[in-house]
């Protein structure tokens, strides 16, 4: 389980590894609290919706999941992609209506950014990659929580070298979105060195 | 009278946050889309059938390629291409009475007269149903058999893998594994195409002394004959194709036929 | 008329979709390992935003805003699928490595992005117009990338050997960076760099100026 977390968070990060969410990141990482608020979001987004999705596929889209009501040979996978987009939108939607009745203060402080999660493709992403390798129940919580991590890390530890390149002297055409692709590049380039580790 | 186009034109004048135009719209927006795609998807697939057969033609001269000195022995056998016969799988007899040139093994597993039902516990390629009589490929010089390659399929993570097993002359060791077609996930279970992982089958042993089939793709490095290195994050995918290859090369698919062509020459 | 001609040519690099907009970079990365493929993908993003935005721009005044997003991406999909299917029929070759990547194009950003933000509003010829700048502008950013990733990265242009690699007796040592995708982050940088240098108005403005404080004796 472990290993799972570290996996999902430093050798197969969503957003350094498989670029994924990368409109988002980019968009959203010129301030350090911004990015910080996005990253939670999308740690409690994904947290919940992966080991949800891995219920709907397991008990709904499988084949044998319908055996109980005389129907064993029914495949739905197919409707894999709809599903999950589905209860995507769905949670989202609920986390938003939670937070404006309990968590006030932190609902307005993440505003616009927690319905911009229901689009980013990094949390369809760990849905899909939790299908590919057959996680169960308990393994699909931990991966959702530590790719929802890993995304997380990627951005806030992006907003802050952004936030330190304000104050440098660079050139005026690199200044802004250019150098968010270097520093982009560059960080990729870093985590590479994680794969191989541990195992 | 009820006038259809009048009754559209109201229906189009409803406000958008109505429910019945809310639903209406859900509808028929579905409803357009698939027939579309539908009809599209219908429409094209012969001459996508058409594009496929060109490349598995190309296909199996690339992996023939790819096999040292398997072209020299063609042209000294005086054969530019494999002979294609159709094999009864059950008996693993040659079956005469079927045109290879026509079989399309394909719509026949659909086809309840050409095809069997797989039970479930021999069913490890999770195909279901598969086709009573299947081509094989011979490279024969002198009659003495050089090559056979055995077209095989199986379920893979998200699609039906098709492969070319190419196998040398003992029957039990492989020569080459080309993929003809997949739909795995981009990046990761897509790599079974790669050809620097396809090269890890040349040489791996299907079976055992005994007979048994043992190949198998490993979670992480394999050790031994029998088994092949896994790909990473593509474990169900790599899963397929060896259970692909084990439910071909056993009782249910080729054995009676690789039985048959090991006693006989 | 003029105004017209200004939705194709603005998004082509004064308003482009990649390079300011910040919209459809993922597919920008994957596909851009060689140039047919980069081509292949840039035509069919073309073809699917130009239908979408005139799709979705023709029904815009009756779509409820309660289920806008998914008609839209129901569309979307549709479109990509019926694509899809014409590039296996006709172009075999190329949509083995790009049936996937199509895929991609029902979650990019861009064509969404574009449907919300354009097609939604305004009428069907600018619509298509639109769609088609931003498919131009997106186009040439994805050739540019793809000729630099695979004229560095394997010495080859559209296949065509340019520059002899050592392993045949030439004098090209392929930069292995070039196949890993963070090479196209870099190049797109790079770009960037270069266009603002020229169309000065796209450069941020700084928030901090830097000030040179002499020393005191």
């Amino acid at each position: 389980m472990s290993e799972l977390l570290m996996v999902a968070i430093f050798q197969e990060n969503l957003a350094l590894s498989f670029f994924l969410g990368i409109c988002t990141f980019l968009a959203v990482s010129e301030r350090f609290e911004t990015a910080v608020g996005l990253g939670l979001a999308v740690i409690a987004v994904q947290t919940i919706t992966v080991p949800a999705n891995n219920l709907i596929y397991n008990g709904l889209l499988l084949e044998g999941a319908w055996a109980w009501i005389g129907l064993p040979e029914m495949d739905l996978t197919f409707l894999k992609l709809v599903a999950f987009i589905g209860l995507i939108a769905a949670i989202v939607q609920i986390l938003e209506m939670t937070l404006d009745r309990f968590l006030p203060a932190l609902y307005r402080a993440l505003g616009i950014f927690l319905p911009l999660i229901t689009v980013n493709c990094a949390i369809l992403g760990g849905s899909l990659f939790m299908v590919e390798r057959q996680l169960t129940f308990p393994e699909s919580v931990v991966y959702g929580f530590g790719s929802g991590a890993g995304w997380a890390l990627a951005i806030v530890t992006f907003a802050a070298i952004r936030e330190r390149l304000k104050y440098s002297d660079m050139p005026a055409g690199l200044r802004g979105l250019g150098s968010a692709f270097l520093i982009t590049g560059l960080m990729s380039l870093a985590f590479s060195a994680f794969a191989g580790a541990g195992s | 009278m009820l006038n259809p186009s009048r009754i559209w034109l109201r229906f189009l004048a409803r406000p958008n946050d109505d429910r019945i135009k809310i639903f209406g719209v859900a509808t028929i927006v579905a409803l357009v889309c698939s027939i579309v795609v539908s009809t599209s998807s219908i429409i094209l697939r012969p001459i996508q059938q058409a594009q496929f057969e060109v490349e598995r033609q190309n296909r199996i001269a690339a992996m023939l390629d790819t096999l040292p000195g398997m072209r020299e022995i063609m042209e000294e056998a005086g054969v530019d291409g494999l002979e294609t016969r159709i094999v009864n799988l059950q008996t693993g007899d040659f079956a005469v009475q079927i045109d290879p040139e026509k079989y399309d093994q394909k719509s026949a597993a659909n086809d309840p007269e050409l095809s069997m039902a797989i039970p479930a516990d021999a069913d490890v390629a999770g195909l279901r149903r598969r086709a009573l009589y299947a081509p094989v490929h011979l490279l024969q010089r002198d009659n003495e058999l050089l090559l056979i390659v055995l077209p095989i399929s199986g379920v893979g993570y998200q699609s039906t893998i098709r492969a070319m097993l190419a196998l040398e002359a003992d029957l039990r060791t492989i020569a080459a594994l080309t993929i003809i077609e997949q739909a795995e996930t981009a990046g990761l279970g897509a790599n079974v195409e790669d050809p620097d992982w396809l090269a890890l089958w040349a040489g791996k042993q299907v079976s055992d002394e005994t007979g048994k089939i043992s190949i198998s793709v490993t979670r992480g490095s394999a050790a031994g004959p029998y088994e092949v290195d896994g790909i990473s994050g593509a474990t169900r995918t790599g899963n397929g194709v060896a259970n692909m290859l084990r439910y071909w090369l056993g009782d249910h698919g080729f054995g009676p036929f690789l039985e048959r062509m090991s006693e006989g020459s | 008329m003029a105004s017209l001609m200004k939705n194709i040519t603005l998004p082509i690099v004064k308003n482009n979709p990649i390079t300011l907009q910040i919209l459809g970079i993922c597919s920008a990365l994957a596909v851009t390992t060689s140039l047919s493929t980069a081509l292949t993908m840039s035509i069919a993003l073309t073809v699917v935003l130009c239908l979408s935005s005139a799709i979705i721009s023709s029904i815009r005044n009756h779509i409820p805003s309660v289920i806008r997003l998914i008609v839209q991406i129901t569309i979307i999909a549709s479109l990509v699928i019926v694509i899809d299917e014409f590039i296996q029929a006709f172009v075999y070759e190329t949509s083995k490595q790009l049936s996937i990547f199509v895929g991609l194009i029902v979650t990019n950003c861009l064509v969404l992005g574009r449907a919300e933000a354009f097609a939604m509003r305004n009428p069907v010829l600018p619509s298509i117009l639109d769609g088609l700048g931003n498919g131009l502008g997106y186009s040439l950013i994805l050739v540019v990338v793809g000729s630099v990733r695979e004229l560095l990265g394997a010495g080859t242009l559209l296949g065509f050997v340019i520059f002899v690699p050592m392993s045949e007796g030439g004098w090209f040592e392929p930069l292995g960076l070039m196949l890993l995708a963070p090479s196209a982050f870099f190049i797109i940088g790079f770009l960037i760099w270069g266009i603002r240098s020229y169309w000065t108005d796209q450069i941020e403005v700084a928030k901090f100026k830097l000030k040179i404080r002499r020393a005191r004796q």
